[in-house]
């Protein structure tokens, strides 16, 4: 990142290839001045991928099957139930590592005690109490018959439930950049105005992975339109976030979730490369869909670790908010 | 009256008594650590361990699950006499290798506008009568977003529990009208507790009274009802920037920003509902 902008008081501007000591700042013997987030990396990163990639495969499943009488050859079933499935897959397992993430998951049904629209978590258990069901019943009706005479219902069953899981699916692919972002964690809280439309473009890219990955290349073509679309969303909105946050961007390109970031900005990259290049190709497109779904859940891993690494050093909490106040600290650091 | 300045209100208390809070005069504390024995034992807060910083008289860190008391050691190479630092009165030739000792004990700052409580989404916060903020450890599930909600690093999971935990400022204590047992504990009176009215009014004299006094560096924390939390309940008078004591130097309540968010969630989900559609066609 640049080092424009003043940084706070004694605070010398850096180089990419600096050795000088970084900005100066003053803290309680280094130690950090947030607590560490609590949430497990496994569960909490890998829901923020799966429920992307459930919402946006639900809202894709639900665009390709819905419309007035499609013409012959534009029904893709071959991609639908895959996308059905798949969404029902990650938002089951996302319900799992949700409840295993607590301190108390014999109390996971306390999430639906009150209402608070304060809190995104409460918004998102309200919409994950809604989609999950409408998710998961859309694909079990179609391996689960219906029982005597309610077999004739099953087809305009399945199209509500659909339905409901496709227009919930926005939702719970970006309320999720709201919850990690109304934390006083720098790098999330920095990233406020682009994370849901950063976590939008993930879950776009990796909906239209599953699809690329497993429907055959005559019927993945809108899979491989909105995977596309998303990588080159997710790339761009990935960049606008790190240049306009500021000093906690520094997060996003060191150490872990540096490492994570630019694996998953590579995958990103060459997973749309080839679905642009394998549009014949059921090999090109296999490997074009894997990209982009292991891509975007690098990026939601790369953004969450960021984000531990920004709330563990003083730095990141006390620079910003000396820039803030316009003053500067009133000593320079103490010599050790 | 507006919510900011009465929170219980603000919480649907009708009737309620008077917000009460901490005054913590940081330049007479003496680190006796009393405070912090005193709400371990009242609150049968349990052992986290003895972790031997090598850093100060300091060995329990910072607040947390099990720490909701934590009292700051802070050795300074400049004369006793300069606690203003470069404004504050010129010190001697010579006497740059002397030490001063900042001392401070840390608590929940039972913010006007809590993060904590904003973001729980079981209700397990709330705010009391009295306008503190207090988990409810029958309803907490454990869910962990207070903890990177908190500005000040203040509430934490305690790992064997699995819920989390902070001061409550003595909620019982205070339903039997005592005072929280740190204050109660404090030899020096450096942990005061009362109407958050006229502590307010009383760290302002004393602020006067030191200033007159040459001590320059010392400035109030956490009083300001303007500031990025709507004012603490618990506010320090500081001796150095609140940075030095391991308190943020302008803590913000980011659900503050939440309207806005929702707004921009709003729009990406519009966004990829369109592209859905259009991907679609």
């Amino acid at each position: 990142m640049s080092a424009a902008g003043p940084r706070s008081g004694r605070g010398r501007r850096r180089g990419p290839a600096s050795v000088v000591p970084e900005a100066e700042f003053r803290s309680y013997y280094g130690l950090p001045v947030l607590n560490r987030p609590t949430w497990k990396p496994l569960d909490i990163a890998g829901y923020l991928f799966l429920g992307g990639l459930a919402g946006a495969s639900s809202a894709l499943a639900a665009a390709v099957s819905t419309g007035a009488a499609p013409p012959p050859g534009r029904v893709r079933p071959g991609l639908v139930a895959p996308l059905r499935f798949g969404a029902a897959g990650a938002i089951g397992l996302s319900l799992v590592a949700l409840v295993h993430d607590l301190g108390r998951p014999a109390r996971f049904y306390n999430m639906m005690r009150v209402f608070k629209p304060s809190s995104p978590m409460s918004v998102g258990s309200w919409i994950l109490s809604v989609y999950a069901p409408a998710a998961i019943g859309t694909a079990a009706l179609d391996v689960v018959p219906l029982p005597g005479r309610l077999g004739p219902a099953r087809r305009p069953l399945q199209h509500a439930a659909g339905l409901v899981a496709g227009l919930a699916g926005p939702a719970v692919a970006t309320y999720t950049g709201v919850l990690i972002s109304d934390t006083a964690v720098p790098a999330w809280h920095g990233g406020y105005r682009e994370m849901p439309f950063y976590f939008a473009s993930s879950a776009s890219s990796a909906a239209g992975g599953l699809g690329l990955l497993t429907a055959p290349v005559d019927a993945s073509a809108p899979a491989r339109r909105l995977g596309v679309a998303g990588a080159v969303a997710e790339l761009a909105v990935g960049r606008v976030m790190r240049a306009r946050m500021g000093l906690a961007a520094e997060t996003f390109e060191r150490g872990r979730a540096g490492r994570l970031l630019r694996a998953a900005e590579a995958l990103t990259a060459a997973g749309a490369g080839l679905a642009l290049a394998g549009r014949r190709s059921r090999a090109v497109s296999v490997a074009a869909g894997a990209g982009l779904l292991a891509g975007s859940a690098l990026t939601r891993f790369g953004v969450f670790h960021a984000g531990v690494a920004s709330a563990e050093d003083p730095r990141y909490t006390v620079q910003p908010q000396r820039e803030s106040l316009g003053s500067r600290p009133s000593e320079p650091p103490e010599p050790c | 009256m507006p919510v900011g300045t009465d929170p219980a209100a603000g919480a649907g208390w009708e009737s309620h008594p008077a917000r009460v809070g901490f005054f913590t005069d940081t330049s007479i504390c003496i680190g006796c650590k009393a405070c912090e024995v005193a709400c371990k034992e009242w609150n049968q807060v349990p052992d986290d361990g003895l972790k031997f910083s090598g850093m100060s008289f300091d060995n329990s860190w910072g607040l947390g699950a099990d720490t909701w008391r934590h009292v700051a050691f802070i050795e300074q190479r400049r004369p006793v006499a300069a606690t203003g630092g470069a404004a504050g009165p010129a010190s001697p030739p010579g006497a740059a290798g002397e030490l001063r000792w900042l001392m401070s004990s840390d608590v929940c700052k039972h913010c006007t506008h809590a993060a904590c409580l904003d973001v729980c989404p079981t209700g397990a916060l709330f705010r009391t009568e009295f306008a503190t903020v207090v988990v409810q450890s029958d309803v907490c599930n454990g869910c962990g977003y207070c903890v990177p909600a908190c500005p000040y690093g203040v509430i934490d999971q305690r790992k064997e529990d699995g819920r989390v935990w902070k001061c409550t400022l003595c909620y019982d204590r205070l339903k039997d009208g005592m005072e929280p047992a740190c204050a109660k504990a404090c030899p020096t009176q450096s942990i005061q507790f009362g109407p958050l009215d006229q502590l307010r009014e009383r760290a302002a004299g004393r602020l006067e009274d030191l200033q007159e006094r040459g001590v320059t560096g010392a400035r109030l924390y956490g009083d300001d009802p303007h500031d990025g939390v709507g004012g603490a309940g618990a506010f320090f008078l500081l001796l150095d920037d609140p940075e030095v004591y391991g308190l943020p130097p302008d803590p913000v309540v980011t659900t503050r920003d939440l309207p806005s968010m929702w707004k921009r969630a709003g729009l990406a989900a519009l966004a990829l509902a369109g592209a859905v559609i259009a991907a679609a066609r």
